[in-house]
């Protein structure tokens, strides 16, 4: 295993990624960033770099940021794991889950 | 890297703040028509004060492009009885609307009259309210002529939910076979509230996004004298903001999450945002504003963050139109919000019980599901992608779940009624109860001060706001036009500034979450399921000790935590209007959901009447008014809109 640098840490905020960027799609436009009322991301420091999410604890899951995004596959939707839905294949009965 | 943690790890330092921090700054600015709080009867009030040629400022906590509850969406315009397809006397239907105890009839009024004009402005403005694509051609409520869907909700009933008082009106709604009433359209909301920042800009309204307004000012600084501005925080960079006005409308919605908060899931709990956070009754009530029925708040349902529904959390499968099926696919005596039923959202109490007993017996296996492959295709893609592609925060839903495999056509959608439990008893909200109490010109009892939405007592819904946000901007403007220069007060103002920016002198202390969820524990103690005079006082005694005790420790380390600490400040001054509201009411009330274990008589005749609450010479002043107050609604409003000239026709 490599060795590396460790930090003393708090704990994670979580859920702490109600989105998730792409970095090889996002231009770092920050369309997402105006359009969320609670102001959960920053701009990245680096210019054409997908935002930061600096409060994904107010998330109101509201999905703005996603539905605006000029860029197709920039930003997806990423449901706390007990948040996401379930459906049920009606025919086979399979039952899946987001 | 896009998590905070993620950066953290990358650079071995936090970023900086990405904003100038600009505390202690102000900035002045002047308004003949201030609007604050931009949601939807903010920019309709905004809109509608413009066209009057006046100089007009709004001021909104997010970006006014999609925030507030309807920023999203909107796919129910829910009550317009005016419209072409409709099968209703405009006016009969706003009595009926208001045949409901402790209801706005003022409000109500004004959205019957007027909402079907506000839906055709926004046609004008760029929103889609009508099928022009023929994607649904053949879709039940859908006229040709106009191409207007209209919607199953309320196609025979006026509310939300069936609660006919008397057995005999029970039967009625059960055997009730007179026409639809026609009276809900379903439109394309997402396209709306970029189409009302957009106008906005067009007639010239000023607007200030990320500000958060933070107190009223009065003339000399007098609480219960005329409303001259407000003070707000830019919550980017801290920046102190002074407006003037000449008048002013209060726009910021009702409360938030006052009962409970789920602090991981902090966003999110209860249906609407978290900026819409009970700031506007919070300043309204400091500066001596009459508030009425504060003393109402029910059991949150929906979105507590420890749940999993509908709306803000991650789909249900019990939408409008959609057959309800048992695990073996046995169909389920609910209410399906459909045209096969008489529009309601939930079931009768009996109904539910009902079932709860056929599953404890084993006659019913869990979980439900939404039988979506059931439903005629187009009647599916109407409730699939209009009704819940357009509806608030559900267009994203429906994305996910597409993109995730989830086909309505073959998969039955999982319903979580039943296994996730009911909400208990102490999980509350106030969001659609109290609130200002206003004139038929939607004046609230302070001289400069408007209001709309659900800001108001008793609110509605979406197209309630909007027209009660272009009535209350023509009625602004017309007071602006003939008062004389507001001037404020320079103490009042470093008053509020020394108010606002504590928190930011702290580093250490106590953060706004823990102060959120101290506040909220007190009211589940004390202001909820079980009220009694002495657990009311525990109460207050509890919430002046968090204001004399922690709130004193309340740190934020950037301009963004003041705001939310900010909001958290309101909180508890609702909190407190609420228990002084409820120590008035000496009695229990079913349409309040107000019980008193000391006063335990339901409704007495001597208490069928609205008590109102405002702060004067900082003390608390209960006054009363009768049920309908407002007088034969279609008179009043006739009186005083003689003026009114329909649909905008104005460049
Ligand atoms: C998920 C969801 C779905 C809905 N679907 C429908 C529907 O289909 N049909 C329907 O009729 N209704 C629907 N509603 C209800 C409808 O959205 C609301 O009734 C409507 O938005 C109320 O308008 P408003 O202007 O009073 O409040 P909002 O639109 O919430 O606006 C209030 C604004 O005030 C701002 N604000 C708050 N505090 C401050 C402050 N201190 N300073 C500055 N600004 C502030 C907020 O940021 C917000 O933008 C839905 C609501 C939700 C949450
Ligand atoms: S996710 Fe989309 S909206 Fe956000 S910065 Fe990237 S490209 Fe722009
Ligand atoms: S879902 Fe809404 S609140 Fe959450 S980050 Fe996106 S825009 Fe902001």
């Amino acid at each position: 295993m490599t060795q590396e640098k460790v930090s003393a840490m708090p704990n994670v905020v979580t859920p702490s990624a109600p989105v998730i960027f792409n970095p090889d799609i996002c231009d770092g436009c920050n369309t997402c960033v105006e359009v969320c009322q609670i102001d959960v991301f920053m701009p990245n420091p680096v210019k054409g770099k997908p935002p930061i999410i600096l409060h994904p604890d107010e998330c109101w899951y509201g999905g703005c940021c996603v539905i605006d995004c000029p860029r197709p596959g920039a930003i997806t939707f990423n449901w706390p794991l007990q948040q996401r839905g379930y459906w049920k294949n009606k025919a086979t009965g399979e039952v899946h889950q987001i | 890297m896009s998590t905070w943690h993620d950066y953290f790890k990358e650079q071995g330092h936090a970023p900086d703040w990405p904003y100038p921090i600009r505390y202690d700054q102000e900035q002045e600015i002047d308004a003949d028509v201030l609007v604050l709080g931009g949601g939807i009867a903010g920019c309709w009030a905004a809109i509608s004060a413009a066209r009057q040629g006046l100089n007009v400022v709004l001021v909104e906590k997010g970006d006014t492009v999609r925030s507030g509850a309807g920023g999203p969406g909107c796919d129910h315009w829910c009550n317009v009885p005016a419209n072409p397809v409709s099968n209703v006397d405009t006016d009969e239907w706003a009595e009926h609307m208001a045949d409901r105890p402790y209801c706005n009839g003022i409000g109500i009024q004004i959205q019957c009259r007027e909402d079907y004009d506000c839906l055709l402005e926004l046609e004008q403005m760029g929103g889609k309210i009508r099928d022009t694509g023929d994607e649904y051609v053949g879709a039940q409520g859908r006229d040709e002529k106009t191409k207007f869907m209209i919607s199953p909700r309320y196609t025979r009933i006026h509310s939300y939910f069936p609660v006919p008082e008397t057995e005999a009106e029970k039967e009625k709604f059960r055997k009730s076979e007179h026409k639809l009433s026609n009276v809900v359209i379903r439109v394309w909301g997402s396209t709306f509230k970029p189409a009302l920042k957009k106008e906005c800009k067009r007639l010239g309204v000023r607007i200030f996004d990320r500000v958060v307004v933070t107190s009223l000012l009065t003339e000399n600084g007098v609480q219960g004298a005329r409303v001259v501005g407000a003070t707000g925080l830019n919550s980017r960079t801290g920046e102190f903001m002074i407006f003037k006005s000449k008048a002013a409308i209060l726009a910021t919605a009702g409360s938030g999450s006052m009962w409970l908060i789920s602090t991981e899931l902090g966003g999110y709990c209860n249906m609407m945002p978290r900026t819409v956070s009970g700031d506007g009754t919070a300043m309204a009530w400091r500066a001596g504003a009459e508030l009425t029925t504060m003393e109402n708040n029910g059991i949150l349902r929906i979105a507590t963050g420890y749940k999993h529904k509908w709306y803000t959390g991650a789909g249900d499968a019990s939408y409008e139109n959609v057959p309800i099926v048992d695990a073996n696919g046995k169909v389920l005596p609910y209410p399906i919000q459909g045209w096969v039923d008489w529009g309601a959202m939930v079931p009768f109490p009996e109904v539910e019980e009902a079932v709860r007993e056929k599953i404890l017996k084993g006659e019913y296996a869990l979980p439900f599901y939404g039988d979506f492959p059931a439903m005629p295709e187009v009647e599916r893609n109407a409730t699939w992608n209009l009704m819940l592609g357009e509806e608030s925060t559900t267009k994203v839903i429906i994305k996910t779940f597409s993109n995730a495999g989830y086909d309505p056509s073959r998969d039955l959608l999982q319903s979580y009624r039943f296994i996730e439990g009911n909400s208990l008893p102490q999980w509350r909200e106030a969001s659609h109860s109290g609130g200002l109490l206003v004139d038929w010109d939607l004046k609230t009892t302070l001289d400069g001060l408007y209001a709309a939405g659900m800001q108001m007592f008793a609110p509605e819904d979406h197209s309630y706001a909007a027209a009660t946000g272009r009535y209350a901007g023509r009625k602004a403007a017309a007071y602006a036009r003939q008062v004389g220069e507001p001037k404020i007060s320079g103490e009042q103002v470093a008053l509020e500034k020394a108010r606002v920016y504590a928190p930011v002198k702290r580093s250490s202390g106590m953060e706004w979450k823990e102060l959120h969820a101290g506040i909220a524990r007190a009211m589940q103690y004390y202001c909820s399921e079980f009220k009694t005079e002495s657990l009311l006082k525990m109460g207050l005694g509890t919430l002046r000790r968090i204001e004399e005790e922690s709130v004193p420790l309340l740190f934020a380390l950037d301009p963004h935590k003041l705001m939310r600490s900010l909001e958290d400040l309101s909180l508890l001054t609702h909190a407190q209007i609420i228990i002084h509201a409820s120590l008035a009411r000496k009695a229990s009330s079913t349409p309040l959901n107000f019980h008193r274990i000391d006063y335990p008589a339901l409704d007495p005749p001597e208490w069928r009447k609205y008590l109102t609450i405002k702060l004067e010479n900082g003390k608390v002043k209960i006054g009363e008014l009768p049920l309908a107050f407002w007088g034969n609604m279609k008179k009043q409003y006739e009186a005083r809109n003689k003026d009114y000239t329909g649909v905008y026709k104005g460049k």
